[in-house]
């Protein structure tokens, strides 16, 4: 073997001390980043822990120093969502499900997915513009209904991402084996594949909840917000998001913390969505072996 | 993409059962429905803004004057400081993200790697409302004490850009573009570090043991393995970013001031297109000019982030990223 000159030796330093350089750039990286998140939701929690009681869960909104709460936000909030999921979840797993079943790699199936990959990421701003303009203008008036119609077109195209995804994953021989049993298209879909893709689709259902139990924009153009209890839902319909918008903005101390008490509960149970989606997924991946 | 080879469809040459023609039909429907959704947006958008288009022409975009009062609506104020948010949030949130991503990737102890990479999407997933409360209630007053004395001290010397573009002379108020840029930066760097990180991920193990057998060191496998080969979804991830950062509405509404002129400096207050369509709302009546233009800026927007996100997809159809 050669010797080492003075100059390899010389190289091979610059190169472990750019290695440990830029390495240390990625640790400061992530430091930075964990410290910030770290700090946001540290703040959350500090400043919403305290306005946390039974009255937030059980009050209405009321006027500052009437000891309100912001259950008719929370029960708005609830009713929005689930009914924007009970729209959008099925359809974006029929999305999915002729994605990966159906259409596959034909050109129609390609564009379709092209376009929902698009309206996976489209702004939430402008799709409660859209609402409004087709549910909101023509019937005269802001409702739960269309606040729900927004949320559903948000969560459609994450179900149908996740669906196709997961059905992919679901092996061949399953199809293959429904088939030589005599076993209809439609039957293998519905009594093989889905159900072995149970977890996955499920999970899929989750996030997409998840993300649109948050979403504000689409709210202000559809539902409106509402200080009054309501559970009409052809009337403007109070949520949480909107609540918290609200309150932030607000000169009253009383309101602020409502808003801070809000996001809080808004942030626990976005994540705890995110971590039960991820449970669901990991027990299906287990009982299929990995 | 681990579809089998075969082009023909599961159940052979069979006759098609009736059940499984209306089971193709109604999927089929369901794929059309994505495309309507999209083309109706669009649609709607352009149809209820064209009176503005009408009235101002191109003009409508290359205007620079917004005044309710008068009636004149111009949009460059507003596309300003939304590609300008986006963009400085990117040129921020980008190399932090990146470092995040090599660290869960090669650095981090690998007990760690799982736990750290679940929490980046844990709080990816934070809505954006809790980012723009943050902003208004405790980035903003950090602003306005520290750091933009501090900026208009340093930056002094910096000669005027155009007419009156001193980069960061202004009251420091806390709110406005710089602030606002933050904010998106903070929201999208757990989004990019995530998907920056699975893009790396997907570089086959193979070729990343090929370099260091050669004796690579990390960062030399990162940069000459790892990154050529997973390039143009790197770019896909960046744009995904982007994407997200000029749509983004609740963050930004809270920070940037809400002032719809042209912006001329980093920190004076400014607006965006969303914050723009979110705050004029409330005064904009069915049928008047004022909502038409709100409709024409949001079909402005959804042209901008349309051409962003599809080119992201583009970039990403290799590996399907999120």
């Amino acid at each position: 073997m050669k010797q080492l000159t003075a100059a390899s030796r010389a190289r091979y330093f610059r190169r472990q001390l750019v290695d440990r350089m830029m390495g240390g750039l990625c640790v400061l990286a992530a430091a930075i980043g964990l410290v910030l998140l770290g700090l946001i939701l540290w703040m959350l929690f500090s400043n919403g822990i305290g306005g946390l009681s039974l009255a937030v869960f059980t009050e209405p909104m009321a006027q500052p120093e009437a000891g309100g709460g912001l259950a008719n936000a929370i029960v708005g909030s609830l009713m929005q969502v689930g009914l924007g999921a009970m729209l959008g979840a099925p359809a974006g797993m029929m999305v999915g499900v002729y994605l990966s079943e159906v259409g596959k790699e034909s050109r129609f199936a390609s564009v379709v997915r092209f376009v929902n990959d698009i309206l996976l990421s489209a702004p939430s701003v402008l799709i409660g513009l859209f609402v409004y303009q087709i549910a909101v203008a023509p019937f005269g008036g802001f409702s739960g209904i269309a606040g729900a119609l927004s949320l559903a077109i948000i969560a459609m195209p994450i179900v149908a991402r996740t669906t196709e995804d997961i059905l992919r994953l679901v092996p061949q021989a399953y199809r293959d084996g429904a088939i030589a049993l005599g076993s209809r298209e439609n039957e293998v879909v519905r009594k093989v594949v889905l159900p072995a893709a149970f977890g996955g689709i499920l999970t899929g259902i989750l996030l997409a909840v998840a993300r649109i139990a948050g979403e504000t924009a689409p709210l202000l153009f559809t539902s409106l917000g509402n200080t009054n209890w309501s559970l009409d839902m052809t009337q403007p319909m109070a949520s949480l998001p909107i609540a918290i918008y609200r309150y932030a903005g607000s000169p009253y101390q009383e309101w602020v913390d409502l808003a801070w008490t809000g996001a809080m509960l808004i942030t626990v149970g976005v994540l705890l969505l995110n971590i039960l989606s991820r449970f669901s997924h990991a027990a299906v991946a287990g009982k299929q072996g990995g | 993409m681990n579809t089998p080879a075969t082009s023909r469809p599961p159940i052979g040459a069979r006759r098609i059962h009736p059940a499984d023609t209306s089971f193709r039909i109604s999927l089929h429907a369901a794929g059309a429905l994505v495309i309507i959704v999209l083309l109706s947006i669009l649609a709607i958008m352009f149809i209820g803004g064209k009176q503005a288009f009408d009235t101002f022409g191109l003009g409508f975009i290359w205007g620079t004057e917004w005044n309710p009062v008068t009636q004149i609506y111009g949009a460059l104020p507003a596309i300003t400081g939304t590609l300008a948010t986006a963009v400085l949030a990117l040129c921020i949130a980008w190399p932090i993200g990146f470092g995040i991503a090599f660290f869960l990737t090669e650095i981090c102890p690998e007990r760690l790697r799982g736990p750290l990479g679940v929490a980046v999407e844990l709080l990816a997933a934070v809505p954006s409302i809790v980012y723009g409360m943050w902003g208004f209630f405790v980035l903003a007053p950090f602003m306005s004490e520290y750091v933009q004395p501090w900026l208009t001290a340093v930056f002094i010397w910096i000669p005027p850009i155009g007419d009156s573009f001193f980069w960061f002379t202004a009251p420091p108020i806390g709110v406005g573009m710089l602030t606002a840029a933050l904010i998106l930066a903070v929201m999208i760097l757990p989004f990019i570090a995530a998907t920056t990180r699975d893009v790396m991920l997907s570089t086959p193990q193979l070729l990343k043991d090929g370099a260091y057998a050669m004796g690579a060191t990390r960062w030399e496998a990162l940069t000459g393995v790892v990154v050529p080969a997973v390039r143009g979804s790197l770019f896909g991830a960046v744009f995904l970013g982007l994407g997200r950062a000029l749509g983004e509405t609740m963050a930004v509404v809270f920070v940037i001031g809400n002032a719809i002129r042209m912006p001329d400096s980093l920190m004076a207050p400014s607006a965006t297109i969303a914050s723009v369509v979110a705050n004029s709302f409330p005064e904009a009546e069915p049928g008047t000019l004022d909502l038409a233009v709100l409709l024409g800026l949001g079909f402005i927007l959804f042209v901008v982030s349309f051409g962003v996100l599809a080119v992201a997809r583009i970039l990403l159809r290799q590996e399907r990223m999120s």
